[in-house]
Formats: structure tokens, sequence, C-alpha cells
């Protein structure tokens, strides 16, 4: 809770634990960390979340930047992007994340699950036209591959075509040779991933306990807070330790 | 015994006499069976047919003696010496016993449908004993401590941890870790402490019983047992989160259980137990498991290392990998160290280098030998788990032994739930009600711990042979009523069952995506968490490790693209078994072809349909798979080799001019011929939907398929007009070899590519056909005339590559293959 000192008004926090779900705890400290992000401005531009130093090796980096700046995230019926981001819409963005509530019954898994999923096809369906085409699906595995040079970029169109393929072949079945497949639509998307629980997968933690002075900018053993983490974290390090030792 | 059982059961669709012949002949194997056994084991008889052939030889030798001058001995032409091997035959007729088991019940669906096959296996072991029993012998120690430890338990460990599902482990660890640790230590102390209690109370006869010894037993009999769970889990298919969450639970506390074992076994000899002692067990523990880890990563490393280099020893090369594991798990166990928890980070820590390095036949080897291995063992063991209850001797204390019982269950229940109460507040995905029942149901109880109890002292511990009836009966009890009951509970509470189908490539990619996104948004939030330490790892091994254990270029190959060659390479198999391209088992029902998914546009120009680079090594490899089935003289063994198993003239001709000229002429002449062959029966399907292949950076193919299905259903099969006249030509330049063609190259690509993506229902005839339109295409798209022809000769030069790929398509082939595609 210490985190609330530097921070707005009960009220605001109330509005914005409705509308997200998050814990007053968690939103002090996601907050923070936006704070941090934009240079103690109220808004959050691109530029900010580009020089993350840990993000730069992400291969999907510009996707997931996007994501951020995406009006259909924001839980609004808005289209195209924003050149900047309140902490509200930042909050906004950050609950497609949010770990699924133990006790759920069958249609709000289903919810929270098309929800998640939504959030992923948005992020591939740059143009905003209801299907993700060949084209962005190549550029998907493009992005995925980018960090395996050349190699990477002349497979990636295989590999597209490929997973294209399957897609069209899983959702329509037959089709006539005049056809044409448009790409994939939301409900296919829904289908071909469906083996995917990605309503136990797409989550993060959010951590209840400022750590933002444990990890100051970069480098910090953060998050002690939970065992299990913890013995992954230990069990990780011997890893290392180990192939140092080698 | 098992013949009664087998006639009880109506056998589902097999004819009375197939069943009949199959008793007979089961029987016959029992008989045969008990009777040498019984014969072996006993000491008398053995003893006599010593005496027997010593006297033999005496009067023999007398014989000879007598008539030392003038005569010489009559040469021996039969004798009999069961003594001589009478140890090897006995592990034989056993394993023998363990396999036609194991037939038996697979020829008889119905009946191991209701009963789990370890239930089956132990009711063989129980008559087979009875048997042993009734013809008056002594039943021979089979699950004795040093046989299982050292050679029944090994494989399935192994096997184990080769496969464990890497991901789910890795995910839930901490989950496993905490009832393998915690879990098991509370059982132990709960089960021995409340039995010590018990054991005070008068009337029950066992005051003599101290709490140290019950200690002891409570560790031994509260681990529960990978041979046991995988046996019967392995029948259930529960979803893969229950599934780690059990089998890594039995796995990991084999540490737990050894550090007990030997702790509470060091102290009832010495009596009192300091809080130094306690330390001492802590500082124990943390040995025994991270230093089996260590040890068994410290060989699993080895052998991918070694692995790196056995491209010219393809036979030999899983040998290395079984010998290494094996020698993990002794060297843990010569230092007490946990040979469990060795075997299975050796296991995993080599997995993913090893298939990297090694080729694909060393590598269905190795799998099959795995499971080989380690269902013979776990057979093995259910059937001497019920010869050594036989064996006996057997002290039943009733207070004693339903205590046991009881408290196993309690104190599973009661660990299950307040450990999911506390990891449920870390977890990020909650364990539900159903599964904690199905985790505390699925503890069951196996050979592991009779082989424990079996270990004891029998002057430091009178009351061992109480002990091992108890453990015995916990064993029944687990995997008896237990092991039967839940299959029926699992579909009653209708718990998520595991999905059975392969992975798509679409959830790959998505996979692969989440992982990012998942990293990225971690490193937004500005909090390290599991993806982000993850994602290091990775990076640290693509970048090291990697580079280090794996040989060629492979190592740089990332997981997607990993993922989409094994993919392709599978359907290409799988296309050559289902009949050489006659229709593949429609696993993927592909209605669908890649010129649906195509926009379409104008045709680009020439210059740019160009195949994707990578694509024609794959290709190439596809293609030499189907045409070397489909013509199965040239797969011929041409001569014995023992270091090979196909010797092939041209594996190291490569430059051989003469050679590779000939193999060219006939490669053109079976082209034609085949093609000519397949392209009849390929005709007959001809609808529009079945026309398919066609290039992904082809968009005209559209056209081109239009054209054909517009026509009469009978092909136009142009394979000659490419082909014949310049196939003279094409020798003579031979010489321009290296040259990628764009004719052949793209020929092939309409083949491969129509292989490559799912193309499911599509024949070989038709691929072949689609070509041969390809290559009239191409005609028609005016190439000049020496692409095609340089193409063809590529294909010819590959051909060498090709066969060679087939007799093992390890790494150092593909580079090969791929590097003049190149950039």
């Amino acid at each position: 809770m210490g985190a609330l000192q530097s921070l707005p008004d009960e009220p605001e926090y109330r509005d914005l634990s409705e509308k997200t779900g998050f814990s007053f705890e968690q939103i002090g400290i996601l907050h923070k960390r936006f704070k941090q992000l934009s240079h103690n401005e109220d808004t959050l531009r691109r530029d900010d979340l580009n020089t993350i130093p840990d993000l730069s090796c992400n291969p999907i980096r510009t996707q997931i930047i996007e994501a951020f700046f995406d009006k259909r995230n924001f839980h609004q019926n808005g289209e195209g992007t924003v050149q900047e981001i309140s902490f509200e819409e930042f909050l906004v963005v950050m609950s497609h994340f949010r770990p699924p509530a133990l006790d759920m019954t069958e249609e709000q898994r289903e919810i929270i699950r098309r929800e998640k999923l939504r959030f992923l096809f948005n992020m591939h369906d740059t143009d905003n036209d209801g299907t993700i085409t060949l084209e962005e699906y190549r550029h998907v595995v493009e992005e995925l591959l980018s960090r395996s040079g050349a190699l990477g970029k002349e497979t990636a169109k295989g590999i597209a075509d490929a997973a294209m393929l399957e897609v069209a072949s899983i959702s329509m079945g037959h089709m006539e040779p005049d056809e044409f497949y448009e790409g994939i639509t939301f409900e296919h998307f829904l289908k071909i991933l469906k083996d995917i629980e990605i309503e136990t997968r797409m989550n993060i933690r959010f951590l209840n306990m400022d750590t933002t002075n444990l990890c100051k900018v970069n480098r910090a053993y953060p998050d002690c807070t939970s065992l299990t983490k913890y013995t992954d974290k230990l069990l990780e390090s011997c890893l290392w330790f180990g192939f140092g030792l080698l | 015994m098992s013949v009664r059982v087998a006639l009880h059961s109506p056998s589902g669709s097999r004819s009375f006499l197939e069943r009949g012949l199959l008793l007979l002949v089961m029987l016959i194997f029992l008989e045969g069976t008990v009777l040498t056994l019984g014969a072996a084991s006993s000491p008398d008889i053995s003893a006599q047919d010593n005496t027997g052939g010593h006297d033999h030889r005496g009067i023999e030798g007398s014989h000879v003696h007598t008539n030392y001058t003038y005569t010489k001995k009559a040469f021996p032409v039969l004798s009999l010496d069961y003594h001589h091997i009478q140890v090897p035959f006995e592990i034989s007729l056993w394993v023998l016993l363990a396999s036609l088991m194991k037939l038996g019940f697979h020829l008889i669906p119905r009946l191991s449908s209701i009963v789990p096959e370890s239930c089956l296996l132990i009711v063989v072991g129980l008559l087979v004993g009875g048997l042993i029993k009734l013809a008056g012998e002594e039943v021979p120690p089979v699950l004795d401590s040093n046989l299982f430890f050292l050679c029944l338990l090994p494989p399935i460990i192994l096997d184990a941890g080769y496969f464990l599902p890497i991901r789910p482990f890795m995910e839930n660890i901490g989950t496993i870790l905490m009832f393998a640790v915690v879990g098991t230590l509370w059982n132990a102390f709960f089960v021995g402490g409340l039995l010590y209690a018990v054991c005070q109370i008068e009337g029950t006869y066992l005051s003599q019983v101290e709490l140290l010894p019950c200690l002891l037993f409570g560790s031994i009999i509260s681990a529960v047992d990978p041979v046991a769970v995988l046996a019967v889990f392995e029948e259930i298919h529960i979803n893969e989160l229950l599934h780690i969450l059990v089998f890594g639970e039995s796995l990991l506390n084999d540490a737990v259980t050894v550090v007990l074992y030997h702790l509470f076994e060091e102290y009832s000899g010495a009596g009192e137990v300091t809080p130094m002692d306690v330390v001492l067990g802590v500082i124990c523990f943390l040995i025994v498991s991270l230093g089996g880890i260590a040890v068994g990563a410290i060989y699993g490393i080895l052998a991918a290392f070694t692995s790196r280099f056995t491209s010219h020893t393809r036979v030999i090369e899983p040998l290395f990998m079984f010998v290494y594991s094996y020698m993990a798990y002794l060297s843990a166990e010569m230092f007490h160290l946990s040979g469990i928890m060795a075997l299975i980070a050796c296991g995993a820590v080599m997995r993913p280098y090893v298939e990297a390095n090694i080729s694909h036949k060393s590598h269905t080897t190795v799998k099959y030998f795995l499971k080989m291995w380690s269902s013979v063992s776990e057979t093995l063991i259910f059937i001497f788990l019920g010869v050594a209850t036989v064996a006996g001797p057997h002290a039943w204390n009733w207070t004693f032994v339903s205590v046991t019982v009881i408290l196993c269950l309690v104190s599973r229940v009661i660990g299950v739930v307040g450990l999911t109460f506390i990891i449920n507040k870390f977890r990020i995905v909650k364990l539900t009600t159903k599964d904690q029942f199905i985790v505390a149901y699925g503890g069951l109880r196996g050979a592991i711990a009779f082989s424990l109890g079996y270990l004891l002292d029998k002057d430091l511990f009178p009351m061992r042979t109480m002990f091992l009836t108890a453990i015995i009966t916990e064993i029944f009890f687990t995997v008896f009523v237990q092991g039967m009951t839940i299959k029926p509970l699992v579909d009653l509470l209708a718990v998520k069952k595991k999905q059975e189908a392969k992975r798509s490539i679409n959830e790959e990619i998505h996979t692969q995506f989440l992982d990012h996104l998942l990293t990225g948004i971690e490193d937004i939030c500005g909090h390290y968490g599991h993806h982000h330490w993850k994602d290091k790892l990775n990076r640290f091994n693509k970048k090291y490790i990697k580079k280090c254990l794996i040989a060629g270029e492979r190592y740089k190959e990332p997981q997607l693209i990993a993922f989409y060659h094994k993919m392709e390479f599978k359907q290409a198999i799988e296309l050559v078994e289902s009949g050489g391209g006659v229709k593949l088992p429609s696993a993927m029902p592909s209605q669908v072809s890649m010129q649906n998914i195509q926009p379409k546009k104008l045709p680009p120009p020439v210059a740019e349909r160009a195949l994707p680079q990578f694509t024609k090594g794959r290709e190439e490899e596809i293609r030499k798979i189907l045409r070397s089935n489909l013509q199965k003289t040239r797969q011929r063994l041409r001569s014995y080799n023992r270091h090979t198993l196909v010797a092939d003239p041209f594996e190291d001709g490569w430059n051989d001019f003469l050679l590779k000229k000939q193999r060219l002429i006939e490669l053109e002449k079976k082209m034609t011929e085949m093609s000519n062959y397949l392209t009849v029966p390929g005709a007959i399907p001809d609808s529009p939907t079945m026309c398919r292949a066609r290039l992904a950076s082809d968009p005209n193919a559209f056209y081109n398929i239009k054209a054909s299905s517009d026509g009469v259903p009978t092909i136009q099969v142009d394979l000659a007009s490419p082909q014949s006249p310049d196939s003279v030509n094409m020798l003579n330049e031979f010489s321009k070899e290296g040259h990628t063609g764009q004719g052949l190259g793209q020929r092939e690509g309409a083949t491969g590519q129509g292989l490559g993506q799912r193309e499911g229902a599509t024949g070989l005839g038709l691929c072949q056909r689609e070509g041969a339109d390809r290559d009239e295409d191409q005609g028609l798209m005016m190439k000049p005339p020496g692409k095609g022809e340089k193409g063809e000769e590529e294909g010819g030069n590959k051909n060498p590559g090709l066969m060679r790929c087939l007799s093992d398509p390890g790494p150092s082939n593909e580079d090969e293959e791929d590097e003049p595609f190149l950039p």
C-alpha cells in the first residue's frame, strides 16, 4: 500500500478497480510503473515503451506496443490507433492479462476466453477488417521469426501458408477451386485455437506488493512473495549455475 | 489362472478356434515356465542335477581311466547341462512370460477395458507363484531389491524422463515440489506417528513396535509410486495438468523417500535423534536431490555432446543414450543420491539436443527401445509383485494392516486438501475440488515401497515380515481398489480428458506468439515473472548451449521452423506409408487447397516466381521418400555391412561421376515409367478439388487447374514433352551442376508443396500429374528451355543424396541438401 501516497484519491481508484477488476494495490503498483515509463507525464507514448530495455529483444515488440495504442482494446467501440494513452487505458489493456477467478461458471469462462482471444485477434488483424488475411498472417510469422535472420524470413512464408491452409481446411471443410478464402474470421480463430486453453494461459501475475523499489529500472530479483514462483526461480538459477559450470 | 480369466471374459470378435489356440499356447507356456522354474529354483534339484552330472562324469572318467590304454571314450553326441544355462534361461523365460501376458491381454480387449493391466498382471503373478508353490518348490526371490533397483526400475524411469512433457512440468514445478516434498513428509510423519500411537494401545499385541521403525515404515509407505501411477494413468487419459501433477510428484518424491529411509534406518540402530540430526537430514535432502539432478544433467550433456559426433556411426547412436543414462543412474546410486532424479534430469536434458543430432532412424530406435524396455519392466514388476506375495513369509496382523490402509487414505486426503489450500494462493490457475480429488485418489503405492521394505535388515527390524505384509496389502489396495475405480470416477466426475489431437501448426504459432506476448507484457509491467526468466533461459540456450551441443547448422533453427520441418516430414512419411499415394488416411480432412487462400491477383513476372528458398530442400527430401518407396528395387540391400543398414554405393560416391551418370539415366527412365503409371490411376478422382498442390507464390496455378478440369477427365500427361527430348542433352550438360534450375525446381515445388501443405487426399498420381501440368505451364510461360533441363539435372544430382537421406536422414545430409539453396 505504500504506493498509494503518490497517487490520486480513492474514488478514482474505485472506478478503475470496478472497471478493470484490479485490486487497489495492483492499480497502485501499475500506476507507479506508468509514471516511471512516462517520465511522470499523464500520458504514455510509443517511444516510452520503445525504450524499455528488456523489450528490445522481443521479436513481436512492435505488435505488443501497437496493442497498447489500439482503440479496439479499450473496451469502447472505437477503431484505429491513438498517439498517447492515459493511465486508465493502460490499465484496461493490462486487464486482458488478468488471471481468472477460481470459481467460474462455464459462461463466464467462455466470456473471458473470447475476450482474451479477441485481444490476440486484434493484434493480428492490423487493418481492422474483421479477418486476418494471408498477408497479415505472414507478417505475424515473419515477426516471430525475425530473430533468426535470413533463414527465418524465407521460411516464414511457407509456415504462414501452411497454417493458413490448415485454417481453411478446418473451418471451411470443402472448397471449390474457384472459391476464395478471405481470411481468418474471429469465429474461425476461436475454432482453431480451441485446444489452447487460453483462459488459463494468457495471464500474468500482477503483484499485490510494491516491488518497484526492489527492481529499480532494470535488474533485480523481484517478487519473492509467491512460493511457487520462488521455487521456479531457484530452479532456474540452479540451471543457470549448472550451465555456467560447464 | 489367467487361462480361466480369459475363458470367463467374453472376448470380442475373435473366433472360438483362435481363442482356444491362444489359450492352449498360454497354458503350455505357463506350464513350461513354471515347471522349469520350479526345477531350476529348487536348490535340491539343482544339487541333484549337479551330483548326477558329476556321477556321470565320474563314471565316464573311471571308464576312461580303466580303458586308458586302448579305447577312446565315446563322444557324447547329446548331453544335458541345464545348470550351465540356468540363469539366463530363467530370465528369458520370465521375460517371455511377461511379454506373452501383455500380448494376451491386448488380444482380449474387453477384459482390459474393465480391469487395469497392472491388476491382471498381479493376478498372473499370484497364479504363477501359486503354481510354483503347488509344485512343491521354493518360490524364487524375484523382487529382490538389487534386481529391482538396478535392472527393472531404470528403464521405466528413463522412459518417463525422456518423454517428460517439459513445458507443463516446469509450469507446475512449484505445485509438484510442494506435493512431492511437503506432502510426502507429511504423509510419512502422519502415518508413522499415528501408527505408533495405535500400536501403543493395549490389546493390539504390538507394543514391541517402537517409534522409529514406525516412522521408517511411514516413510516407505507414503511415497507415491511412479510405476503404478504410470500404469494406471496411461489408461485413463486424464488431462495434462493432473497427469503431470501426480506423475511429477511420484518422480520427485524419490529424494525425500531416500533420505527419510536412510535417516530412520540409521537411527533405529542408534536410538536417539537430536535436533542436529534433523538439520543434517535437511542438508542431506538437498544434497540427494540437487546432487542427483546435477549428476543426471552432467551425463545428459555428455550424451548430447557425444551425439554431436556420431554422424558416421549411426548404428550405435542409440546405445550412447542408453549407456549414458544408465551410468547416470548408477553414479547417483553410488553416492546414495536420488537415482530417479538423475535419470529424469539426464533424459530431459539430453533429449532436445540428441533429437537434433541423431538421425531420424536412430531416434525411432531410441523411442522404440525405451518403450519396449519400460513396458517389459513394468510387466515384470507387477508379475513379480504377485509372485513375491505368494512367496511370503507373512505375518498378518489385522490391526496393523487395516490401520495402515486407513491412515494412508486419510493422510493423503488431508495432505492434498491442505496443500492445495496453500498452493492455490499462489497459483494462477487454481486447482478445483475435482482436481484435488483425483490427485488424492491417484496416489498409488507400488513396487518401490515393497523393495525398500524388502531391503530392511531382519535383525534390526524383527517386525519386517509384518511390515512387508502391510506394504503388500496397501499396494494391492491402491492398485486394485483405487486403480480399478479411478476410471469410472473420472468419467463420473467429468474430469477433463486429454485431447488426443496432435498439435497443429496454428497452435504452435500461437503458443510461441503468446510466450513472447506475455514476456513483453511482463517487461512493460516492470516485474520479472515466470515468462521473463523463461525467455532469458531460452535465449541463453540458443546462444551458447545449442551451439556447443548440436552439430552443423541445426542449432540456428528456431523452434517454430523445427516444428514445421518435423510436421512436413511426418506428413511425407504418412503419405508414403499410406500406400505410395493412393490416398492418405483421412486424418487431415483436407478439402481446401492453396489456391483457395491465395489472393487473386495478376500473375507476377516470371522472374519473381521463384520458390521460397527453404522449401526446396524439403521438397527434395519428400520427393526422395516418395520415389524410393515406389521403387522398391532400388532400396535393395546392395551388400551386407555390419555398420550400416542400407549399404548404398552412393553414400560415399558423392563425387563418383560415372556412377552418378548411370544413376541419372536410370532415374530418368524410372521417372518416366513411374509418372506414366501413376497418372493413370490419378485420373479417376479428377474432381477439381482434388487437383491441388499449387504453389504458394503461383497464382495462375488456379487458371491452370481450371483449364484441365474443363477438359476430359483423362489427363493429358505431358511428361514426355519436357523430358524426353532433353534427356540426352541433359547428360551433356551434366557438368554444369550446381545451378538451381527453375524448371524442375518449380515442378518439384508443385509436388513438395502439395505434400507439405496437408494435402490430405492428394494422391501421388495427382502430384505427379500436376508436376507435369506445371511443366506444361512453364512451357507456356516461355521459359528458356535450358532452365528446365538444368532443373532436371539438379534432380538427378540430388538423387544419391536422397537415397542417403532415406537410409539415415541425419543433419549432415540436410546440410548438404540445403546448402545450394541458401542465399
